[in-house]
């Protein structure tokens, strides 16, 4: 069809015009988002008249709070009948929901040590674009971490650090004839040397030596990250391990695997703090007894580990088979494929499922207060709530321990969708 | 009609298969295969679906494990030792219909994975291989990109890149067009075929039956999981013997 009326030819271009008012900017975002059914709007201004009430309702118990008082009853007479919080409890208390009520006042710096170098030593571990030099610190790490923490001779951690030492390279060395003959021959190698340094240790242990604290003096909240960060680190390879084992095609340690996921996971956290705590001690020889802290952090890391187990099978079983095929027609060999190309890959699809389970752990540090450890809710739980002095101060301690929680948690949470956003290569 | 390679074969034998069986459970797959294959053929499989086409490369790099009969590539049985096997598959390249490249490793690092570590080739020289394969299959200014920025043409020709890399002496191809767009089926094809006129000892597996005239100097039909009939290309299209192998041909060449 051609006719006058439909040719046409554009004489001139239109230029760009910015759209009217309502369709940029604030408004728009106002009209779609809060006003955009008779619906949506009652609803909106139904929950703005919400947030005003709690508002309302709540500022003046946090804006007359009390910061500064001797005890609860002192709060009362400051506050004169008006409702308000009595905040002073957190700030008298501090040091006992921080490190628990034993660990000596003089020596808080070496906790507070220990943790600015926690966030040095993770650095290089959670943000790949740091040096790799850095990771040098994070291996040393623990060590130090343990000498600051709990004292005595420097000489107990540079002999563990040293075994450790001593078993990878024993390892390297023999890696290339059999994986099980390395494993083994560096597993002897290191108790060996452990043996020898214990003696050597005993015989000058005055060498840089910090005040002795035992582990039952360890407390607050230093306890739940001690017991969170080290079960949680310790999880991550156990449980990808178990994974593993879980897929692997010799019965034997895949049952093992399985059954040891299957059980652990079918117990209650508690019944195996409680295990940890008085039927453990059983099943050692009479005369031995393991520190109260590492039974509790075996069991916290076994229990992590079964559910970092099923979600990282999780995240194997979501590759496609072809991925397996195409890393053995290569001619990598089992280890090299599972290091370079499935693991990589399962783990980041993990993510997700390692963070919350993980986020889980360190919430559930918390538990360990049941078995009687004064940690940051068994001090609040015990000797804080059970003083005459601040008897009832129920909503600021725990809102106190609560607000902790959720800044650490909420950290790992954006920490972890962020490491997701950098590892989208595959973007389609 | 592109004009036919002449290549020379060689009297040295790549690949023997003797009697060879395969079971998935109780279905019989595979059926006393008997292939030899001498170093510089190029062989075309075809066959219907489900005739055990693929499966039968697939064992020649024990992807797949067989049952009873004997496979020996290059000289090596294979047995189900693992050092065997791992040999072999760093001597045979493999290229699958849905590529498989690795997507969260660039294409650079896709043909320098196996070079470097399974081979200890250091990494600066097998970078500089990776470039020139990558360069003969005419993409190495993707090189930095991701597997998934790729369109499924040069993805499939970054993976013939990432086996070339190994230095195979055999190459086995596993339906390598049949999951690519028809506009990018010639540009690997291409490639494939610059790869018969470098003397490589191919398998292929595939459809492309024009590819089969040009390149192949032997054409197998597979039913059933047996061999039903082997033959120079122009004899097999031109006067096919067997019934099954007439009313393959006859469905396939019909359209």
């Amino acid at each position: 069809m051609s006719g006058d009326n439909n040719s046409f030819v554009r004489k001139e271009m239109i230029s760009e015009r910015i759209p009217p008012t309502t369709e940029r900017g604030l408004v728009k975002w106002v009209r779609e988002n809060l006003f955009s059914s008779a619906f949506n709007a009652i609803m909106t201004f139904v929950s703005l008249w919400f947030i005003y009430s709690l508002v309302v309702a709540a500022a003046p118990w946090f804006l007359n709070g009390i910061w500064d008082a001797e005890t609860v009853r002192e709060c009362y007479d400051l506050l004169d009948g008006k409702s308000g919080a009595c905040f002073a409890v957190l700030n008298e208390r501090f040091p006992q929901l921080i490190y628990g009520f034993k660990y000596p006042s003089s020596e808080y710096w070496r906790p507070n040590l220990a943790s600015v170098l926690l966030l040095v030593a993770l650095a290089p571990i959670l943000f790949r674009k740091l040096p790799r030099r850095l990771l040098a610190f994070s291996a040393v790490y623990p060590f130090l971490a343990f000498w600051l923490i709990w004292g005595g001779s420097i000489l107990t951690s540079v002999s563990a650090f040293l075994g450790c030492v001593i078993a990878i390279v024993c390892y390297s060395r023999f890696s290339s004839r059999s994986f099980a003959i390395a494993v083994l021959i560096s597993l002897i190698a290191a108790n060996v040397w452990w043996i020898i340094g214990g003696y050597i240790v005993d015989l000058n242990d005055s060498i840089l030596a910090l005040k002795d604290v035992p582990s039952r003096d360890l407390g607050g909240f230093m306890l739940n990250l001690l017991l969170g960060t080290i079960a949680v680190c310790l999880s991550i390879p156990l449980g990808i391990a178990l994974a593993l084992g879980r897929q692997s095609d010799m019965p034997i340690i895949k049952w093992i695997c399985v059954f040891f996921i299957e059980f652990i996971r079918g117990v209650p956290l508690i019944t195996l703090l409680f295990v940890a705590n008085v039927i453990l001690a059983f099943f050692f020889p009479p005369g031995t007894s393991l520190d109260l802290i590492l039974r509790v952090l075996i069991m916290m890391t076994f229990f992590n580990a079964a559910y970092i187990a099923e979600v990282v099978r999780g995240g194997l079983a979501a590759l496609s088979k072809g991925q397996y095929e195409a890393a053995d027609s290569i001619g990598l060999d089992y280890t090299q494929s599972m290091r370079f190309i499935i693991l990589p890959q399962a783990l980041k699809i993990s993510i997700p499922g390692i963070v919350n389970v993980s986020v889980g752990m360190l919430k559930d540090t918390t538990l360990v207060s049941i078995i009687s450890m004064f940690d940051l809710v068994g001090m609040i739980r015990g000797p804080i709530l059970s003083s005459t002095d601040w008897n009832g101060v129920y909503w600021e301690l725990f809102g106190a321990a609560a607000a902790i929680f959720f800044v650490i948690c909420f950290s790992v949470s954006k920490y972890s969708q962020w490491l997701e956003r950098q590892l989208e290569t595959d973007r389609r | 009609m592109a004009e036919k390679l002449k290549l020379e074969v060689s009297d040295e034998i790549a690949i023997k298969v003797e009697s060879m069986n395969k079971w998935f459970g109780s279905f019989h797959v595979l059926r006393d295969i008997d292939l030899t294959v001498n170093r510089g053929e190029r062989i075309v499989v075809c066959g219907p679906s489900g005739s055990g086409k693929s499966t039968l490369i697939r064992c020649i790099n024990a992807l797949e494990e067989h049952q009873t009969g004997q496979i020996i590539v290059d000289g090596t049985e294979l047995t189900s030792d693992i050092k065997n096997i791992d040999r072999i598959r760093s001597e045979v390249g493999m290229v699958f219909q849905h590529f498989n490249l690795f997507p969260h490793l660039s294409i650079l690092e896709n043909c320098t994975l196996a070079p470097i570590w399974v081979r200890k080739i250091p990494k600066k020289e097998a970078e500089e291989t990776a470039m020139h394969f990558l360069e003969k299959v005419k993409i190495p200014e993707q090189a930095d990109k991701y597997p998934g920025q790729l369109s499924g043409g040069q993805q499939q020709r970054v993976a013939i890149a990432r086996s070339l890399c190994m230095r195979p002496r055999i190459m086995l191809f596993d339906e390598p067009t049949s999951a690519l767009d028809p506009e990018m089926i010639k540009e690997v094809l291409d490639t494939m075929i610059e790869l018969a006129e470098d003397g490589m000892t191919m398998i292929c597996v595939t459809h492309e039956m024009g590819f089969a005239r040009q390149v192949a100097n032997r054409v197998i039909f597979m039913d059933d999981g047996q061999i039903v009939e082997q033959n120079e290309p122009e004899q097999f299209f031109r006067n096919p013997q067997s019934d099954r192998t007439k009313l393959f041909l006859s469905q396939i060449l019909g359209h």
